[in-house]
């Protein structure tokens, strides 16, 4: 089932690649198809996951590598639990959006849809990969289609900022391979579940080394400060879709990351510098924060809102227990859905003003009113509107990081309140004042695509605030055998 | 062992030397006036067959000992770069044909090339100073010659500029079998290994002096800084087919030779010296990488950014004979599973850039632009070759980094560690230069709209190389199972 999930959008990816030139535009057709495919697998997989069942379900394991004389043996093993399930749901549900938002793309159609799917499956291999090797292979494969996308179909400085992406990415992750490979040593292995039964004592280099080399790969990823500045290049400059899987998915990479293999692998050293990392993520609430309240540029805005956003899941990671790593988690699904569907919107919004200059533009709820409402739904739902799915998401963060970490929970606060300012703000200035003559001409959403990827996302944030259950139950199993080990070594 | 029996251990060798002067005597008795041209190709191919299957021969009779009083050795690990040079030399003769047509020497340049693999194969079989001298020679001799045998006067000035550099490296070589012989009394790898097992601690200064210079010798073939100098001018100047079969023969030669002094020679990784020797490799891959992949970052000749990366990606082969000296049971297979998978990736690089600057008549990379539109897939072949170069998934220059970066780290040594955290952040660093020259085929307008295709011969190995990088890449296991096996024959000592 996992591997069928795997392979859809690259079998897409390869008929969209391989079709004759004169047929070129229905590639955003097989897209759909194979996106939708996709999705649909991942809600069978979420419904057919079953909460109350401890380890890893659907598993599907070969020996990919084991040459015969030992010392390199790597496993193709896939598996979902609580932490995985919301974010394969997330993975295909994005997609699906991101290929709708694409609909418009008239330039090299072919690749730009063969891109598109090949990044679901890196991603979703990353989030399915229950090998170290494995995982690096998927985290690695994701570079390649991001930095086409972004330098091919990007604007501004998009081959600088695609550069910047990749560079970023490649120097933290080569040294999160140094850490897999000294992890694979002292453990014999390198599956996940086996190293994380009897986590390594000692290893050739200290093992605070280990822990910060594979947390830099992630850091980076996050992105929290100081490493986030590739963050706002690359949305600034990535086309729209691009930017909803950036924000809804990949950003979770770094969050999933940690979860999936810091914590359970290296937990006396998660422990050890638990208060640096809250500081790290309180630090990066409020800094992306107040960045974003100087924004001019509506995309940079919700990229440097993204950052302010992601430090609640470092911050709920850092509390190290049930609740805290919980909200994290929900933290990491619904930031997926809001700041998917702001880009979605802030994408919507370039395409028929083509400013992004939030200065230029003023009473456009007058021209487009949907278009303004669910960008203010979405704003909402950003600050953490109660009722929607943000609030429950912080609030359960900042209840479970309080008590560890008073300080960092307290300026994280701050940083919310800081978001009202900057969300408010910003749809006040664009959206309501006097109509312009200027925009005059402009229409609001009308192509069905636009509705469907618009009314998924806002269904979706609206049902987790009102049902946080719904995922709520997926992720506590998912989070219960994490939290019980710093229950024991608390 | 009856004289019969000497010369089936040396076989390819031979078969490769006689086809080159059966290639030599076709060329010179085929009629002048008549029609058709001598089938030069054709006996060529013929030649390296016979020396394919007597290898195949060999391996499938399991042969594993040694002939000619001890001076060479036939196993495994031998036939493995025998069999590796074969495929090389075959590739790159179907992929000049075009390019050899318009030869003066044209049957000088075949005949050369076999004389190059025969002695190349002579070198992996060896197991005497004095056999490695004359083979390695052999080797260089014929390469100067090959990298000026268009005559004209950048290749020319290549020539020379190789042979200088080359003849210091020799004489820099010789120097170091001297302190070898004057030391251990034996030319034989047996004899040196025999001596330093006794572990006489005086002796480890003149062995030092040794290998040191030795090394050099052998870092001239591989290009692995500080012995570098030759290279980026080379490439540039050199006939690119020449260039080619020099960037990936030559290098595996250099590697094969020094497994087997260093591994059998200096015994392996429990003497009183392999730390000293482990620690030279470490120096001289990290100089490598690092110098291999700044210098190309500034580069825009296709060629001479080529030979910056040959140097950089030697380095990543030296981190596996680091790897070997400190102990690591799968330092030595690495070694030989990362150039297996570097001989396809990089002959299908050459070969594509070889192809389209035979058609747009230029190598500077910014010519390279919009070459996706322009022939797709020529500039798909060489950028899945850049992307395996980079060690991008699932290319089979992620597994070869992996395996050898594992390898390095299973070695279970600190300094590795940093060599290997060294590494990863010149992968980093070449994935700016490499994605660069992806990104200038993928992303910039082309000049002309004009398309082209390569020759038959020419996309026939381009095909094959591309399937090999993304075979490899998937399916990396039965290459490094035989890499294994082939690696185990050298640590097992020869009676």
């Amino acid at each position: 089932m996992l591997t069928l999930f795997l392979l859809l959008p690259v079998v897409g990816a390869l008929l969209a690649l391989f079709l004759p030139r004169e047929r070129e535009q229905d590639a955003r057709w097989i897209a759909l198809i194979f996106s939708t495919l996709a999705f649909a697998v991942s809600i069978v997989v979420f419904i057919w996951f079953d909460p109350s069942v401890d380890g890893y379900q659907m598993v599907d394991q070969f020996t990919w590598i084991n040459p015969g004389r030992g010392g390199f043996v790597v496993q193709y093993v896939v598996g979902v639990d609580g932490l995985s399930a919301p974010l394969i749901l997330l993975l295909g549900l994005l997609s699906v959006v991101a290929v709708l938002v694409s609909f418009s793309i008239e330039v090299r159609v072919k690749e730009y849809f063969a891109y598109l799917l090949l990044l679901e499956t890196a991603v979703a291999g990353v989030f399915l990969s229950l090998d170290l090797i494995q995982f690096f292979l998927f985290w690695e494969l994701e570079l390649l289609p991001m930095y086409m996308l972004i330098s091919l179909w990007g604007t501004g400085r998009n081959r600088y900022s695609a550069m910047k992406f990749l560079i970023y990415t490649l120097a933290g992750s080569a040294f999160m391979l140094v850490g897999f490979l000294v992890l694979g040593l002292e453990g014999g292995t390198f599956e996940i579940a086996k190293l994380a039964q009897t986590p390594p004592q000692d290893a050739l280099v200290p093992l605070s080394m280990v822990f910060w080399a594979i947390m830099l790969a992630f850091l980076v990823k996050l992105p929290i400060f100081p490493f986030h500045t590739w963050l706002p290049d690359a949305h600034t400059d990535a086309p729209t879709a691009v930017s909803v899987m950036l924000a809804g998915v990949l950003l979770k990479m770094g969050g999933y990351g940690i979860l999936r293999i810091v914590l359970p692998i290296l937990p006396d050293q998660a422990y050890d510098f638990r208060v640096v990392l809250a500081a790290l993520a309180g630090f990066s609430v409020v800094y992306g924060a107040v960045i974003t309240l100087q924004q001019r540029d509506l995309k940079r805005l919700v990229a440097y809102s993204s950052v302010s956003h992601m430090g609640y899941v470092l911050l709920g990671i850092a509390a190290l227990g049930s609740v805290g790593l919980s909200g994290a988690a929900l933290q990491m699904f619904t930031h997926g859905t809001i700041t998917g569907l702001l880009f979605v919107m802030v994408g919507l919004v370039y395409e028929r003003t083509h400013t992004r200059q939030i200065s230029e533009m003023t009473g456009l709820m007058h021209r487009m009113p949907l278009i303004g409402t669910v960008m203010l739904i979405a704003g909402l739902a950003s600050l953490g509107l109660p009722g929607m799915s943000g609030f429950v998401a912080e609030l359960t963060t900042f209840l479970g990081a309080f008590e560890p970490h008073p300080a960092a929970t307290i300026a994280s606060i701050f940083g919310v309140v800081l978001a009202a300012g900057y969300i408010l703000w910003t749809v006040q200035r664009v959206f309501h004042g006097p109509a312009d003559e200027k925009w005059a001409h402009l229409t609001d959403a009308s192509h069905w695509w636009e509705y469907v990827a618009m009314g998924s996302l806002v269904i979706t944030i609206l049902a987790v605030g009102i049902f946080p259950q719904l995922l709520t139950d997926s992720i506590e199993s998912g989070i219960a055998p994490i939290a019980r080990i710093f229950e024991a070594s608390a | 062992m009856s004289g019969l029996d000497q010369v089936h251990h040396i076989g390819p060798s031979i078969a490769l030397f006689v086809g080159a002067g059966l290639v030599l005597t076709v060329d010179m008795l085929w009629p002048r006036g008549s029609r058709g041209r001598a089938p030069l190709v054709q006996v060529t191919l013929l030649v390296l067959l016979v020396a394919f299957g007597w290898a195949l021969w060999h391996a499938m009779t399991g042969t594993n000992g040694t002939a000619f009083d001890g001076a060479v050795v036939m196993d495994r690990f031998a036939l493995f770069f025998i069999f590796l040079l074969v495929a090389t030399t075959a590739a790159v003769t179907v992929a000049s044909t075009e390019w050899a047509g318009e030869l003066d020497l044209r049957g000088e340049y075949y005949a050369l090339m076999l004389v190059a693999a025969g002695a190349m194969s002579l070198l992996a079989q060896g197991n005497d100073l004095i056999l490695i001298f004359i083979a390695l020679e052999t080797t260089s001799i014929v390469q100067y010659v090959l990298v000026g045998v268009t005559r004209e006067d950048r290749s020319a000035e290549a020539g020379i500029k190789y042979l200088i550099s080359g003849a210091i490296a020799a004489g820099l070589m010789i120097y170091g079998f001297a302190f070898l012989f004057g030391t251990t009394g034996a030319t034989s790898l047996d004899g040196i290994a025999a001596f330093v097992q006794t572990g006489n601690e005086e002796a480890r200064l003149p062995l030092m002096l040794g290998f040191v210079l030795v090394a050099a010798g052998f870092g001239f073939k591989m290009a692995i800084v500080p012995f570098h100098g030759w290279a980026p001018d080379v490439y540039q100047g050199g006939p690119t087919p020449v260039i080619s079969l020099l960037s990936v023969a030559s290098k595996a030669g250099g590697f094969a030779i020094a497994l087997r002094l260093f591994y059998n020679g200096l015994g392996g990784a429990d003497t009183f010296i392999s730390e000293d020797w482990a620690m030279m490799f470490g120096v001289f891959a990290v100089g490598s990488m690092l110098f291999g992949n700044l210098g190309a970052l500034v580069q825009t000749d296709a060629r001479r950014l080529l030979g910056y990366s040959s140097i950089a990606q030697a380095g990543n082969v030296a981190i596996g004979l680091a790897a070997v000296a400190a102990g690591s049971t799968l330092g030595p297979s690495g070694v030989l599973f990362f150039l297996g998978t570097y001989v396809a990736t990089n002959l299908g690089a050459f070969f594509a850039v070889m192809a389209i600057s035979q058609r747009i008549g230029s190598y500077a990379i910014a010519d390279y632009a919009g070459l996706i539109k322009r022939s797709p897939l020529l500039a798909a072949v060489l950028m899945l070759c850049l992307l395996s170069l980079t060690g991008i998934p699932p290319t089979a220059g992620f597994i070869a980094k992996l395996y050898i970066f594992n390898g390095a780290i299973q070695a279970d040594a600190q300094w590795l560690v940093a060599v290997v955290a060294i590494a990863v952040v010149n992968t980093a660093i070449s994935a700016f230069y490499y994605l660069r020259w992806v990104r200038t085929m993928v992303l910039d307008d082309p000049e002309e709209e004009t398309t082209f295709t390569a020759s038959g011969p020419m996309q026939a190995m381009l095909a094959l190389a591309a399937v090999s990088v993304l075979f490899f890449g998937l399916i990396p296991a039965p290459l490094i199972s035989a890499a294994q096996r082939a690696a185990e024959t050298l640590s097992v000592p020869l009676s």
